[in-house]
């Protein structure tokens, strides 16, 4: 439980960031899940992402949902503050934070019982109406905290651990969050911390609504033969697009690719997004374009992985309500209230 | 020879004679354009200066069925209902039989008589006014829009001289409703011509029914409720709406829309300061609107009684979390769709009690539009003060309907009030922060704005149970101080709220009466009518939750109170025997709840009733 606290002593050679931050300043109190949970990968991948991108952990809002991903957010970031919400409901928490508070960088972290089952309303719903955010779910196919029952992410056919099939077709959020108009989407896996730690970067640093999809196997209850979320499963069918990096500020880009295999996209907040080509014909720019790569993949059996799409013109919820720079709980009386003199003029207008 | 003649040329009861007092009710088709010509007729009864309460009657329907628009001439100042037409304009024939049985021995009919009617629709004891509207309309116009919308305001023409109603006053209307549009404000004054010089022409003019100028108006203004409460919202500092549309509420949002583009865009920048979103669904809403005020915004959303039950969860978070949040409820009958567009005070214990676990939460009870204001604004506060979910019941009586009230009042020196905020400035000063901590021996912690200082002041809001420094914990001990404190804040509540208002009667009395909301004019004029038999009872409006102190001294004072509801099962009874722990046989029930608003003749003849 979270009052595990971690001891407070550092390592005298831990670097320090460009704020003097060190990544044990992004961490959070000991992790409750289970020794090996792909969760508490994701949560460190989290910490490299915000460490190396400088972030001040008190300007990063996390947000999440009912579950085992939801708890994770208490095991980073612990000088931020959090907001574990009701089951399903983080993106409306979210949303309302994030309209209240453009300031701020909102982190989402939901699993596929939260997000996919009884929150799919609430996830399509923040996506479509582009919230800046990063919203990661941590997918393991199972409700972990309930013992192991199906979530709605479990591919069809794929065995519980009594050997018992799912039957329902499961629901592709990457699909679903392209569909929406997603303007970042990225697939992951929890095993690979190279691939995840930039995707989380750029997310973290996108102008939108970005979704990473994060298949994070379940030790406990989804990690055996027959489960299309176990480690082995994901190593084996794990197809990357594309490695990326992500330059930030005024470091040099460095062109360490042949031409042809590196893509440079330029994010709205001037960061680059550094991809390295794997698959030569994937323009993760063109949507049509993806959700048909990754539907043809989808068919042979292949988890496809990496930076799938991103729209680095994209505008965000602020930009469709027009509203104010400033934070609204930053606004004086003056600039709320319209005062007496207006009422008196109204009250004229209704007689 | 004049229309009432040609047909009962002598109703079998005297006809009716009365000077602005009397009521006027229109039977509509929904969707033909006829509320704004008889809201025009409203307007300009009150540019008489004589007071009149209309209220829409009409079905969950867009266009088609029958919707009824009853107008309440009183300038003795009686604003509720009453049973019984005294002028009934019959443009419905769907309706036909039911409104000429609801016209008062001696009143009057006024019909479209372009097609004959039998003479068995008619009743011999009422006074029948036939004019060929479709006819005339049909002779004046040729396009069937306009044949539609003139034939309305050729029937307010002809009812201004059946009453003997100033028609310049009316003309006046129509120009400032269309100022800056000559043609149409032409057109429009053509039409109520044509109607007011048939009928000089050729009826007798005036009838009993008539209008006299007055001075009862005074500077009242005349609102809906939903829009009174969007305007206490926005002059209480509310820059986030999250809703999802449904009546009767909608009507709440959409004013709040109209308003911020009026009042709160910047002008220099010419962006807003205010965020809405409609949401997908009531859960979202209310799952925004505390996620806006976790940061610090003023936040609101406007529902009805299934999005009360759809939010059941997240206000129960709110609660517990202790978070900021402003729910107005426009209360319509239930249970489950119940009768969505008619009127109940239903969702008192819905709103007490909402979500699972102990919870209790703090209501305000407004009575009419400018009560919706001041509560409105008041919420704001008593959110941010609070740290807890406000519920304002309005119901659709007053929240959709044009009410006169009092003009709505801002004092220019009052500051918002934002409650326990700990700032930066505070933290680096070094004050202990614990974010459920009772520093001030009032149930109510400090809070800290999300991204307030680099280390200090952060905690993590959750749903789970934890100790005072925020910190997730189990431990029993821990989550029973967390639990007491709730309940102590909720006592502290109790000066916040807007304090009941009594009115003694003028001879002293062991029996009172309690009642909230709109149920105020009905019972203001149902004591008038008991006194006059005999009956004195004080009054006592509660105006919000948890009840103050006044309101059990009330009922100790008094041997029988009579608690006067809109809603089955005495709700509000229930909510003060809970938790006053009055003795029931001490409260006796009134209660109204066909959907309609509750009547004075209603309360006087239950509560003599009860009196035996």
């Amino acid at each position: 439980m979270t009052y595990l606290s971690k001891p407070k002593m550092h390592h005298p050679d831990l670097k320090a960031n460009a704020l003097g931050f060190t990544r044990r300043d992004y961490e959070g109190p000991v992790s409750t899940l289970c020794a090996g949970c792909g969760h508490d990968s994701i949560s460190a991948a989290i910490i490299r992402a915000c460490y190396q991108l400088n972030l001040q952990p008190h300007r990063i809002a996390k947000m999440s949902g009912i579950g085992c991903s939801s708890k994770t957010p208490s095991y980073f970031l612990g000088a931020s503050h959090g907001f574990n919400s009701v089951h399903g409901r983080m993106p409306s928490v979210l949303t309302g934070a994030n309209i209240a508070n453009r300031d701020l960088i909102y982190l989402g972290v939901s699993g596929d019982g939260d997000s996919a089952s009884i929150g799919l309303g609430q996830f399509a719903h923040s996506i479509r109406r582009g919230v800046n955010m990063t919203y990661i779910v941590e997918n393991n196919g199972v409700y972990g905290l309930t013992k192991g029952q199906f979530s709605a992410t479990a591919d069809k056919g794929a065995k519980n651990r009594r050997g018992v099939p799912n039957m329902d077709e499961p629901i592709d959020m990457v699909s679903m969050a392209l569909q929406l108009g997603a303007t970042y989407v990225g697939r992951s896996f929890s095993g690979d911390k190279d691939q995840l730690v930039p995707l989380i970067e750029g997310a973290l640093m996108h102008k939108g609504a970005a979704f990473i999809d994060c298949i994070s196997p379940c030790v406990a209850f989804n990690n055996h033969e027959g489960s299309t979320k176990s480690f082995d499963y994901v190593r084996e069918h794990n197809e990357a697009v594309n490695r990326m990096d992500v330059i930030t500020g005024r470091a040099p880009i460095t062109a360490d690719y042949a031409p042809g295999e590196m893509e440079l996209v330029r994010q709205h907040d001037g960061t680059y997004l550094k991809l390295k080509k794997i698959a030569t014909d994937y323009d993760p720019t063109d949507r049509v374009a993806v959700m048909n790569y990754l539907q043809e993949h989808k068919a042979r059996g292949e988890i496809v992985t990496g930076l799938l799409y991103v729209d680095s013109d994209a505008d965000d919820l602020h930009g469709y309500l027009n509203s104010i720079d400033a934070p609204f709980n930053t606004l004086s009386d003056a600039d709320l209230v319209p005062g007496a003199a207006a009422l008196a003029k109204l009250n004229a207008s209704l007689r | 020879m004049n229309a009432i003649d040609k047909i009962h040329p002598h109703s079998t009861v005297p006809a009716l004679q009365a000077v602005n007092e009397f009521v006027v009710k229109f039977a509509n088709v929904n969707g033909s354009g006829s509320a704004s010509a008889n809201q025009l007729f409203a307007k300009a009864i009150l540019r008489m200066g004589v007071p009149v309460t209309p209220r829409n009657i009409f079905p969950s329907n867009i266009q088609g069925l029958p919707t009824w628009y009853e107008m309440r001439v009183s300038e003795a100042g009686h604003m509720g209902a009453r049973d019984g037409t005294d002028l009934m304009v019959a443009m419905n024939p769907q309706t036909w039989d039911e409104d000429i049985a609801s016209i008062m021995p001696g009143g009057y009919l006024f019909y479209d008589s372009t097609k004959p009617m039998p003479a068995s629709k008619f009743r011999d004891d009422i006074n029948v006014i036939g004019v060929p509207l479709t006819a005339i309309t049909n002779a004046a116009y040729t396009q069937s829009r306009e044949r539609q919308l003139f034939k309305n305001i050729i029937y307010v023409g002809v009812l201004a001289a059946l009453l003997d109603m100033d028609v310049k006053a009316i003309e006046g209307l129509l120009a400032d409703q269309f100022r800056g549009r000559d043609k149409l404000i032409a057109a429009n004054h053509q039409a109520l011509r044509l109607g007011y010089d048939y009928a000089l022409a050729n009826l007798q003019c005036p009838i009993g029914l008539r209008f006299r100028p007055s001075d009862q108006v005074g500077d009242r203004i005349f609102l809906e409720g939903n829009a009174a409460s969007a305007l206490g919202a926005l002059y209480g500092g509310a820059t986030v709406c999250a809703w999802y549309p449904i009546t009767p509420s909608s009507s709440l949002a959409e004013a709040f829309i109209k308003y911020c583009a009026k009042y709160r865009v910047d002008p220099d920048s010419k962006k807003n300061r205010f965020g809405i979103v409609q949401a997908e669904d009531e859960l979202s809403s209310i799952g925004m609107v505390i996620g806006a005020g976790w940061n610090g915004a003023r936040a609101f959303t406007a529902t009805s009684g299934p999005g009360i039950s759809l939010m059941q969860e997240f206000i129960g978070l709110a609660y517990f979390a202790e978070i900021p949040a402003v729910i107005f409820d426009v209360q319509r009958a239930g249970p489950s769709t119940g009768m969505p567009t008619r009127n109940q005070q239903c969702d008192v214990l819905s709103c007490a009690y909402a979500s699972h676990g102990d919870t209790k939460h703090v209501l305000l009870f407004p009575e009419d539009p400018a009560e919706c204001f001041d509560f409105g604004a008041d919420a704001m506060d008593l959110a941010d003060r609070l740290q807890t979910p406000i519920f304002v019941l309005l119901d659709l009586d007053i929240g959709m309907n044009e009410r006169l009230c009092r003009p709505l009042t801002w004092d220019d020196s009052r500051k918002l009030d934002r409650g326990k905020v700990m700032t930066a400035e505070d933290l680096i000063a070094g004050r202990v922060f614990g974010r459920y901590l009772d520093v001030d021996d009032d149930g109510i912690p400090y809070r800290t704005y999300p991204g307030t200082h680099p280390t200090k002041g952060a905690y993590f809001t959750r749903g789970t149970s934890r100790d005072e420094y925020a910190r997730y914990t189990e431990d029993g001990a821990a989550y029973q101080r967390n639990m007491d404190r709730l309940v102590k804040k909720f006592e502290t509540a109790k000066a916040m709220v807007p304090a009941p208002i009594q009115r003694d009667a003028a001879v002293p009395t062991r029996l009172g009466a309690i009642y909230y909301g709109s149920t105020a004019p009905a019972m203001l004029e149902a004591a008038e009518i008991l006194a006059g038999r005999g009956i004195h009872l004080d009054l006592m409006r509660v105006r919000g939750f948890p009840f103050a102190a006044a309101v059990g001294d009330f009922v100790e004072a008094h041997d029988r109170v009579f608690v006067v509801e809109q809603n089955r099962d005495a709700q509000l009874r229930t909510l003060l025997i809970n938790e006053e722990e009055f003795n029931p046989k001490q409260l006796a029930k009134v209660l109204h709840y066909d959907g309609s608003p509750i009547t004075a003749r209603f309360i006087a003849e239950t509560i003599a009733g009860l009196i035996g």
